[in-house]
């Protein structure tokens, strides 16, 4: 797995020393909080309402249980006792003292973590399938290429400060766990009728004021030429890219201004002009950092497992924990476990460092050292034996840490919104906590079946409301928090942007909103429909019509 | 009436301009001014940057409760985030 090398190791320690001077410097005022600030957001370090907030990195959302005993060390020693997963797999601290950051971030060097490109205008965090490396369905390990561009985008001197930030993520598989179309450039590793492995590359996706769905602009790319044609894109992206306003800054809406044609003609005239340069990796050093991502040794298992079999005849609760948050693994006799963070009335993303060290603990002793943070703000335990599933969610549940709900309605997609973020409008939080607990009945959610609900508590849409099923995005009228609903987007591999259904509604009315559009679904829908299928097959009308109707 | 409010620098925490002109993270003891008062404390404020950062006008009743348009956010940032009770100054007070 992802590991640092020598290059990494100085990078980070001198950038946390350097970190150190300039915070000594501010509290001195020999820097102003306008010449520190940028140097601050560097560091991953934010003002939000309450106090200053540290965004760390989970490079492609993998953690090793050392990693997270570091993080649960780090919630309980310097913020109060519990950590924040985002929906670009990494993990923020809501209470940290700006005095104590450069020793947090020497903790975490010390378990090869940073705050390094969580904020400015860079290319972020790489993000991407929290099934890599376990799941059935992958067409190879994307983690790898993953490494790839997170050693190139580290620190990448031109593209330090686009116009704006810049996030990729990649999947290796049909399907999408990594939202890629709505990503600045989305990456899907595929293998074609002949064979061949390489990248779709889907460029000017995004959410914000202004969401669109991602481009295709190559259908295959080489493996090999990944870097030089990333470069192309970006620099594409970085000469052209508006800086004169800031909502018109992100490549989405370069790409679509002067059409998605016109942008990859640029993309690739720029490749042909660098290609043949040696921006691209050496088949070695490919094959270096793949061997970092080798497969555990996964035992020989029979496919089934008798012990699970008969557990999960004894124990409905267990039963229903596997039907709902376990997956399918690509190796015999193993099983990818869903941590379901999203408890009913909990905060979706947050874990207290109780939790974190019994997760680490668990993925220790049952999952190859490894766990993977979702963008969808759960955790995965990617390689657990069938036969030690029922120890595992034992252990979860004395955690609470067992919710059987994964994709269900109550597996929402929460932005931190007014309780925390100062940028937000209204609250997101209790929104989330109404819908989960109004859903709380575990038959119900199973009856509902997939079901997206996604809230965000301003247009930033961090809480990727425009491709939830359902959608709420909150808006502020004269000091009132109101909601609105959208319908019919997702993230996924069927990617679509939901429409707007009619006029705000108050908290209260959001939640019974919910409700109604989920009857008019259950009672409407044909055979094994979810609810976003039917959404497009009778379109938004009777929905609307079941909404606001006799309200 | 106006008051006015910052984050601490040394550890963010929400803080307010007090009457004996020190910061207080007791919104109920912010010192209070007349709207057209307000103008030369907050640039006054502003200059105290290693005490604090981000000092602004916020709107207050005459009792010192937040009012206008951020009512909601300043009520929040006074107190702590509505869904977690026992953080902020609202796990203080009521102990």
């Amino acid at each position: 797995m992802y590991r640092y090398d020598e290059f990494d190791a100085t990078l980070v320690g001198e950038r946390v020393s350097q970190f150190r001077g300039q915070v000594e410097r501010r509290l001195s005022g020999a820097l102003s909080e306008d010449q520190f600030k940028p140097l601050r957001l560097m560091n991953g370090l934010y003002l939000q309402l309450h106090a200053y907030m540290l965004r760390v990195a989970v490079p492609y959302g993998t953690l090793s249980s050392r990693q997270m005993h570091k993080l649960a060390h780090i919630a309980r020693k310097y913020d109060k006792g519990y950590g924040h997963f985002t929906t670009r797999q990494n993990i923020q601290y809501n209470w940290p003292a700006l005095v104590d950051v450069p020793d947090i971030l020497d903790d975490l060097a010390e378990v090869e973590m940073h705050a390094i490109q969580t904020s400015g205008n860079c290319i972020r965090n790489v993000t991407s399938d929290q099934y890599a490396g376990a799941g059935a369905d992958e067409v190879e390990d994307p983690r790898i290429w993953c490494e790839v561009i997170r050693q190139w985008s580290t620190f990448h001197p031109e593209f330090t400060y686009l116009p704006r930030k810049f996030k990729i993520a990649v999947t290796a598989s049909q399907n999408d766990r990594a939202a890629i179309r709505l990503h600045d450039i989305g990456l899907r590793i595929h293998k074609t009728d002949a064979g061949e492995v390489g990248f779709e590359v889907i460029v000017g996706g995004g959410l914000g004021r202004t969401p669109y769905i991602g481009h295709t602009i190559r259908e295959f790319l080489p493996k090999k030429h990944l870097l030089s044609y990333l470069e192309a894109v970006l620099r594409v992206y970085n000469l052209e890219g508006r800086r004169d306003n800031l909502y018109k800054a992100r490549i989405k809406i370069l790409v679509n201004a002067g059409g998605a044609q016109k942008f990859t003609d640029m993309v690739e005239a720029e490749w042909a002009a660098i290609r043949k340069s040696e921006i691209d990796l050496p088949a070695e050093e490919v094959e270096r950092i793949r061997a970092y991502f080798a497969p555990p040794d996964f035992e020989v298992l029979p496919a089934e497992s008798a012990a699970l079999e008969q557990k999960r005849k004894g124990d409905t609760a267990f039963a229903r924990w596997l039907r709902v948050n376990t997956v399918a693994h690509k190796s015999p006799g193993y099983a990818i476990a869903n941590i379901s963070l999203k408890p009913v009335g909990g905060i979706p993303g947050d874990i207290s460092d109780v939790q974190m060290e019994a997760v680490a603990d668990l993925a220790a002793h049952y999952s190859q050292d490894e766990i993977r943070a979702t963008h969808e703000q759960n955790l995965v335990l990617p390689h657990v034996r069938k036969d030690d599933l029922y120890a595992v969610w034992q252990a979860l549940a004395a955690q609470g840490l067992a919710t059987p709900n994964i994709r269900l309605v109550s597996d929402i997609i929460a932005c931190p919104g007014l309780d925390y973020c100062a940028l937000a409008n209204t609250r997101s939080i209790p929104i989330a906590q109404r819908i989960s607990e109004r859903f709380a009945d575990l038959e119900q959610q199973e009856d509902i079946g997939e079901l997206k609900i996604k809230i965000s508590g301003c247009i930033n849409a961090c809480g990727h409301h425009h491709v939830g099923h359902i959608g709420i995005l909150g808006v502020d009228k004269k000091g009132e928090e109101f909601y609105q609903i959208t319908l019919g987007g997702s993230g996924a591999e069927d990617a679509s942007l939901g429409e707007i259904v009619g006029r705000g509604l108050s908290s209260g009315d959001a939640v019974g909103a919910v409700e109604k559009l989920v009857d008019y679904y259950r009672e409407n829908r044909q055979d094994n429909e979810r609810f976003i299928d039917t959404y497009r097959r009778l379109g938004a009308d009777p929905f609307k019509e079941a909404l606001y109707a006799a309200a | 009436m106006k008051a006015i409010t910052g984050n601490r620098l040394s550890d963010g925490a929400v803080v307010y301009l007090a009457d004996d002109d020190l910061w207080t993270t007791q919104r109920a003891k912010a010192a209070r001014f007349d709207d057209d008062d307000i103008a030369p404390v907050l640039e006054a404020a502003q200059l105290r940057v290693r005490e604090i950062t981000d000092a602004y006008i916020i709107n207050v009743s005459a009792d010192g409760a937040p009012a206008g348009r951020t009512v909601i956010r300043e009520t929040i940032r006074g107190a702590g985030p509505t869904v977690r009770g026992d953080l902020g100054l609202q796990a203080e007070c009521c102990a």
